[in-house]
């Protein structure tokens, strides 16, 4: 085996290749957290003031917080006043069309292999494009406008939809949910909003990609997506950003609203700067994500493929409120070299006949500490309820660590709730094997980590799904031995 | 203090009767009278956890703590002979049994003839000088973190050892029955056990907990540890059928040499609150061992089994199976962790916790968890919540049995899978006899 | 094509091959026989380049190249093909892509071109026939929940469809009921085009009735210690291993 191993450090080379910064102008607010600067912001976004009102009263109450530490996940303390909460790529006067696109930008989108011209000619995915918090453009509003499909920047929907946000901002992760959630409502600088109408089915992937980009920022987007009654959509996250030796904080809010007979799928592959082999630099990736299956037979269903960031703490989460309604969670989380992930998910089952699936795939590498946590509740009510979960982690090192910590908490007699665990190793004769047909090592462990991400790949967009398989491997490269 | 434990004058009136026991602990060495001023700090700085403190979460233990527990009385006379100290007897005819009243041996009570070659039983007190018991006597449950146990080293008294010489292998069971018996409200009763199996040894050694008196509230605190040498096989037995009037805090430690077996059954049947904390440590090489418990609940009972399997050392085996059936406004709380560190390579460890909720008043939360450091392992846990198979349960009424005897038979067949691991035949069968009892009192109600 | 000379290996420390020699021309097939622990598995382990096994002494020759120093994907690109005595699951990773990965590494080292998925599934429909596997088996994971007989017919069918110049069957017969045998010995002689050279390992006899052997060869405490043809075989069957056992005694006393 040491044979092989030696072959999978040779390949330990590759850099992360995203971590080109791009040249853009940008318009920074000052570093530091005050009143202030939430006013700033606000202001710069040209905000009704019951916003405002909503922001600072979230301001004050993240004041009143006190951080959380973790059990699993360790890091220097942040320090609040040292981070820049608003950079947007300088102004330019309304953009017509895509040709009228900074060009830096464009060229950013090409290297991250998104033009934003091929998206829209070939692959029919319409895209909302964050860069350092701030939207630049968005794809293929016309056609979805037809459809009554409102799909455009955070920002646009505070003035063009304001009823649409002031009914659902902070409906499902209210500002005093947790300390993150409190400072990104506070500072947050814009995001994706996202309607689709009663009873319509969107007929394209929506997308969007967001990108750190600017030195000492943090990024504080927030995404809202409601799906009227019957509703279908499918959503896209992708996220890179540069290699910088500072750590940089990502704190994002992601809302869902699935209301009767509406389906919306989430899916996001996660590829922040995860710092170097030494763990210098990377993104914190602290994340709120959660939907509320309002309605009966109401879908929710998370799909994550998490291989960057130097710590990621996330538990995209389902609250089950309408009778048969469903919750998913498929998560492939790898990680490499110094990274730390603490990731999972919650459902929560309140309605009758509530039925929700766990699939949860592990994967350490190198020196990094990769944890499950998850909470699977079965309110009293809540007659009928099906849980399954399964959450494997897979060590290919001995440096790593894998941990598995789900809670489930049962009030009700009539509910099943199923958790299976394993841990485990690639397995010497799987690897042997496949050398004996004539495939190498490193791609063996490929193919056979693959394998065991398959159910989770399963759930993506056919173009996702390449792109996950391909972020796999890179990040899978050296992380054996 | 910080605010992950509860700091009241009732925590504190616990220690009160400290300097009280000082003077009739006389008889023993400077040493321990050292562990247990040690052991008093300790708890006085630790307090009462709350559910803040994550190994607590689901437990509340303020109810417990609102009643202000005085140690129980150590001159009060015994009450229970040799004929009624029958009741208590779990493994027939030919086992040693010593009745621990109130945390006091009670000699007239035991049934104990001479004692086979190479096995010594006593008190603290009478076995103090054994270097065995100097070297091993509250060194291994931790005094450091856990309040329960810190407190229970500067409050027990009548600690019962057991040495077992290298090779000897004791075919009679060693029972310790600890009886509550008091006329007095919210007393508070030590009780410690240290179990030292040497090389090559082996024996088999059950705990049972029981009540007389049983309109009394109590705190029943206890810590057992156990030291199972290279080679070695102990098969441990502890059964919990102590009043509803019963809070019941208590420790199991086991420390296992290389290439040595251990086997524990945990029956909990009783207590208005029980937490069950059972730890066991594996040091050395080439170790086996065997967890299994079961928990049966009803009316308000609360039962809180925090179980941890720490493999420190390569090619260990463990296996751990835990089940609960829960009914009326009862609440079961199940915490397994299995431990793997860096040096374990080789690992070989299973966990599965089963439950079944029987009303819809009652709870079950569980937290089974893995925490892996070595790559070369095989680990796994699963949890289940749910029902009595409906399938078997047609298929046994389809043959003439009608609904709710089919159901009882399912529930029994439940349960006694892990009775049934029992190695000792009169232990199994006095087992699933307290079982067939406590799940007809559920039936009738 | 294959030359095995005084080949020495062992497994945990324990000598088990004690100088084996042996030479396999193309077109032949060989049986290799032998009472159980003669090391009949470990020669075909040590061919495949299984790590566990350590090669303490002599040469094996492979089409001129030295087999010992080759890694075991490129023994297999090379076209030695071992077939398995238990073959392993692997979940997730469906039959067919495992093949088509496994053809196409294969085929890019002969310098030939590499299927597309159209080709590969008209070739992949073709070989499924020689071992009558139905198509479902492609879709599951390679070998996951297989019975023992279609374990081994995956087995001759990734020989199919690697088309090797030299293929090692360990014990393929050892659980096979008479259909599944039929199968797999019409797969295997299905391929036998006078250029592809087999060496079947087996225990019994029954297996040569369906893949007649040029040479039979009994392995006995890590050395052949008798050679012949197809009638060793039958002689072997009627007489067991004893007496052979009793000339290679008297012969090293």
């Amino acid at each position: 085996m040491s044979e092989d191993l030696k072959i999978l450090d040779e390949v330990t080379q590759s850099e992360y290749k995203w971590g080109f910064v791009s040249n853009i102008e940008s318009d920074n607010a000052p570093k530091g957290l005050s009143e202030d600067i939430v006013r700033f912001i606000s202001e710069k976004k040209n905000e009704p003031s019951w916003l405002l009102e909503w922001r600072l009263k979230a301001f004050r109450y993240w004041l009143t917080m006190e951080e959380p530490v973790w059990a699993n996940v360790h890091y220097p303390k942040i320090d609040f006043q040292d981070i820049i909460y608003y950079s947007a790529p300088k102004a330019k006067p309304v953009l017509n069309s895509l040709d009228e696109l900074d060009p830096e930008i464009k060229a950013t989108f090409d290297k991250l292999g998104i033009s934003l011209q091929e998206q829209k000619r070939l692959s029919g995915v319409a895209m909302d494009a964050v860069i350092d918090s701030v939207s630049v453009k968005t794809t293929f509003r016309e056609a979805l406008g037809e459809l009554g499909i409102i799909f455009c920047s955070f920002s646009e929907a505070v003035h063009a939809h304001p009823e649409l946000i002031k009914k659902y901002l902070g409906s499902v992760v209210p500002y005093t949910d947790n300390y993150y959630s409190a400072l990104n409502s506070a500072v947050f600088s814009d995001g994706s909003f996202c309607y689709i109408p009663k009873g319509v089915r969107c007929p394209m992937e929506l997308s969007t990609y967001f990108r750190i980009n600017s030195a000492g920022t943090g990024q504080f987007e927030r995404t809202l997506i409601v799906a009227e009654d019957g509703a279908y959509v499918s959503y896209l996250e992708g996220c890179t950003a540069p290699m910088r030796d500072e750590n940089q904080l990502h704190a994002a809010v992601v809302e869902i609203v699935s209301h009767t007979d509406a389906t919306v799928k989430y899916s996001t592959v996660q590829n922040w700067y995860p710092g170097n082999k030494e763990g210098i630099g990377g993104i914190y990736n602290f994340v709120t994500k959660r939907g509320i299956c309002a309605g009966d037979r109401a879908k929710i269903s998370w799909t994550q493929v998490e291989t960057g960031s130097a710590i990621t703490w996330k538990y995209p989460s389902v609250i089950l409120k309408g009778d048969f309604s469903i919750g998913e969670f498929y998560s492939v989380a790898v990680t490499n070299n110094m990274q730390q992930a603490d990731t999972g998910t919650k459902m929560i089952h309140l309605g009758k006949n509530t039925k929700s699936t766990i699939i949860s795939k592990g994967i350490s590498g190198g020196k990094s500490q990769n944890s499950y946590r998850g909470l699977v509740k079965i309110n009293k009510n809540a007659d009928n309820a099906r849980n399954f979960s399964q959450c494997d982690s897979l060590l290919l090192g001995d440096k790593c660590g894998a941990h598995t910590f789900p809670y489930l908490e049962v009030n009700n007699k009539s509910a099943k709730v199923e958790h299976e665990a394993t841990t485990s190793k690639v397995g010497e004769d799987q690897i042997f094997y496949c050398n004996q047909r004539g495939i190498s090592t490193e791609d063996a462990v490929n193919l056979i980590v693959n394998g065991y991400c398959k159910e989770v790949f399963n759930q993506l967009p056919m173009e996702f799904a390449v792109e996950a398989q391909k972020l796999l491997a890179i990040s899978l490269e050296g992380s054996v031995g | 203090m910080n605010s992950t434990t509860i700091n009241t004058i009732n925590a504190n009136s616990l220690l009160q009767d400290f300097d009280l026991f000082t003077d009739l602990y006389g008889k023993q060495t400077n040493y321990f009278q050292e562990i247990r001023k040690f052991s008093a700090d300790k708890f006085n700085v630790l307090g009462i956890p709350t559910q803040k403190n994550e190994e607590w979460k689901y437990l509340n233990l303020s109810p417990l703590f609102k009643n202000d527990f005085r140690s129980v009385s150590h001159t009060q006379a015994f009450e229970i002979d040799a004929a009624s100290a029958k009741q208590f007897h779990l493994c027939g005819e030919n086992a040693i049994v010593f009745v621990i009243e109130n945390g006091r041996l009670n000699r007239a009570a035991s049934n104990v003839k001479t004692l086979p070659k190479g096995l010594s039983i006593g008190t603290l007190a009478e076995l103090a000088d054994d270097a065995r018991v100097q070297k091993h006597f509250a060194q291994h449950a931790d005094a450091i973190t856990e309040p329960f146990v810190a407190l229970n080293t500067a409050m027990s008294f009548d600690a019962m050892i057991v040495l077992l010489d290298e090779k000897i292998k004791i075919n009679e069971t060693i029972q310790f029955a600890f009886v509550t018996n008091t006329n007095q409200e919210n007393i508070s009763v030590p009780i410690r056990v240290l179990v030292i199996a040497e090389k090559h040894s082996e024996c088999t050694v059950v705990e049972s907990y029981h009540t007389l008196n049983e309109q009394h509230k109590v705190f029943v605190n206890a810590v057992s540890e156990v030291v199972v040498g290279e080679e070695a096989r102990v098969h441990y037995a502890k059964i919990q059928i102590e009043s509803e009037n019963t809070f019941h805090i208590n420790y199991h430690q086991v420390n296992q040499a290389k290439n040595s077996y251990q086997h524990i059954t945990s029956l909990s049947l009783g207590a208005s609150l029980l937490r069950n904390n059972l730890h066991i440590q594996l040091d050395g090489e080439n170790c086996t061992t065997y967890l299994n418990g079961l928990y049966v609940l009803s009316g308000t009972q609360v039962m809180d089994n925090h179980t941890l399997v720490d493999h420190a050392m390569p090619n260990c085996y463990s296996n751990e199976l835990y089940k609960g059936m829960i009914d009326d406004k009862s609440q079961g709380i199940f915490n397994g962790k299995i431990f793997v560190r860096k040096d374990a390579q080789k690992t070989n460890a299973y966990q599965s916790n089963k439950n079944i909720l029987l009303s819809n008043d009652a709870s079950i939360n569980t937290k089974p968890q893995l925490e892996i450091f070595a790559d070369d392992v095989k680990c796994s846990h699963g949890a289940t919540t749910g029902q009595i198979d409906e399938e078997a349960l047609f298929y046994l009424r389809s043959r003439g049995i009608a609904e709710p005897e089919a159901r009882a038979l399912l529930n029994h067949a439940f349960a006694a899978a892990v009775i049934n691991q029992v190695e000792s035949e009169l232990l199994k069968e006095s087992l699933l006899l307290l079982l067939s009892r406590k799940l007809r009192v559920m039936e009738e109600v | 094509m294959l030359t095995i000379k005084d080949l020495k290996a062992s497994v945990d420390g324990k000598e088990i091959l004690k100088g084996l020699n042996l030479e396999v021309k193309a077109g032949e097939v060989h049986a290799i026989m032998g009472p159980n622990g003669s090391g009949k598995s470990t020669l075909a382990s040590v061919l495949a380049g299984r790590s566990e096994y350590e090669v303490n002494g002599g040469t094996v020759t492979f089409e001129g190249q030295d087999l010992l120093d080759m890694k075991p994907e490129d023994r297999a690109r090379a076209g030695v093909f071992l077939a398995f005595q238990y073959p392993v699951e692997i979940p997730g990773v469906s039959n067919a892509n495992f093949l088509k990965t496994a053809v196409n590494e294969v085929r890019k080292s002969r310098g030939q071109e590499i299927l597309d998925s159209k080709d590969f599934l008209v070739m992949m429909k073709e070989r499924m026939k020689l071992v009558e596997m139905d198509k479902a088996m492609t879709q599951r994971s390679v070998n996951e929940g297989f019975s023992g007989g279609e374990k081994k017919r995956n087995e001759i069918f990734q020989m199919a469809m690697l088309e090797p110049k030299l293929s090692i069957l360990d014990e393929t017969d050892s659980g096979l009921d008479i259909d599944a045998l039929r199968i797999v010995s019409n797969g295997v002689n299905a391929l036998r085009d006078g250029k592809r050279a087999f060496i079947v390992i087996t225990h019994y006899q029954r297996l040569l009735d369906y893949i007649v052997p040029d040479f039979v060869h009994v392995l006995y405490k890590g050395r052949i210690v008798k050679s012949g043809t197809k009638k060793l075989a039958l002689e072997l069957e009627e007489k067991g291993y004893d007496w052979i056992k009793e000339e290679a005694e008297a012969l090293n006393a």
